[in-house]
């Protein structure tokens, strides 16, 4: 049977998330939501969410995460949202708008001159 | 289920160690985004590198043909899924927000996830080849359609060099879509071209707000 990617991966992907491989509309994680730890790992804890943990101590964002731990970004934000709704994270979205924020452009050309 | 067996291959790879990692500032709290679309050795990754302050980092989705993220096992089996791999880097503006700045494929086959991935995108800048012209036409093609502010940025690659009219007509590009020269290596010169973009995304929305009231995206 052809397996598509990286030849081992799916089944360790759906053991991480115990089958779930959905991260759907409901899922709140965008690309560049920042997710911070609100607290340390603990022994027992899902090796994963330890990771998250250990790098979520300054705010990294979801699409960080899913490179820092070699995962596919919609397995990250299952385990994101298992971690959110324990309350071990908090995640700051970024601020959706039909039309950009004026004030949010002049802060970016302002960054991006300052390079 | 306890995966602790399964042990993740980032515990050998040094770059994942918190000494390695540049952590933003405690108080960034808004990502944006900005993606560069290009065909393939457009320069995609090499004009991330040059404005990003961490080293380029990749990662991967996987989704079915039908553009959602697979289902289940069974799903995964059944179905034709495509692992599309994107590079990515970073750049602090201050201390609230961080630009995050995807390289991606622009080829046909690759498009049926961008209203996943890069859904709430500042804009995008085609990055082309003018040796490859016709990589870009798709790009701008779904850029156009999808409403997304964009702008063209020819990557010299010491090849021909062709007047702006010439890249212009052969892109059949729309005369208010702004068209650079740069050289992706450059920092100081993606720099630019970044500055390009977000300017025009500016006037653009300016122009929208003093309009009729519009739909966007």
């Amino acid at each position: 049977m052809s397996r598509p990617g990286r030849d081992d991966a799916p089944d360790r992907l759906y053991t991480l998330t115990q089958g779930r491989s959905r991260s759907g509309p409901d899922n709140p994680f965008d690309l560049v939501t920042l997710v911070v730890a609100e607290c340390d790992p603990v022994p027992g804890m899902q090796s994963e969410h330890a990771a998250i943990l250990r790098l979520t101590g300054r705010p990294a964002a979801v699409v960080e995460i899913a490179a820092e731990l070699e995962l596919p970004v919609s397995i990250t934000r299952i385990l994101l949202s298992d971690l959110l709704a324990a309350g071990r994270v908090s995640a700051r979205h970024p601020r959706k708008a039909a039309v950009p924020d004026p004030d949010i452009l002049e802060q970016v050309l302002v960054g991006l001159r300052n390079l | 289920m306890d995966s602790a067996t399964s042990e993740p291959r980032t515990t050998s790879a040094p770059r994942t160690t918190s000494e390695t990692r540049t952590p933003l500032d405690a108080s960034a709290d808004n990502g944006l985004k900005i993606v560069i679309v290009g065909g393939f050795g457009a320069g995609k990754t090499t004009m991330v590198r040059s404005v990003s302050e961490i080293r380029p980092l990749n990662t991967e989705e996987t989704m079915t043909r039908a553009g959602e993220a697979v289902d289940d096992v069974s799903g995964v089996r059944g179905k034709t899924a495509t692992t599309v791999a994107f590079d990515f880097g970073r750049i602090t503006l201050d201390s609230h927000n961080v630009l995050y700045l995807f390289g991606a494929p622009g080829q046909e086959r690759f498009w049926f996830l961008w209203d996943r991935l890069f859904s709430g995108t500042l804009g995008a800048v085609v990055l082309v080849d003018t040796r490859r012209i016709d990589d870009s036409w798709y790009a701008i093609d779904r850029l156009e359609k999808h409403g997304t502010p964009f702008i063209v940025a020819c990557n010299d690659f010491g090849g021909p060099a062709f007047t702006p009219e010439q890249i212009r007509e052969a892109l059949d590009l729309d005369p208010h879509v702004p068209l650079v020269t740069c050289d992706a290596r450059s920092r100081e010169s993606s720099k630019l071209v970044l500055i390009t973009l977000v300017e025009h995304i500016r006037a653009l929305y300016a122009d929208l707000s003093r309009a009729p009231r519009q739909e966007l995206v």
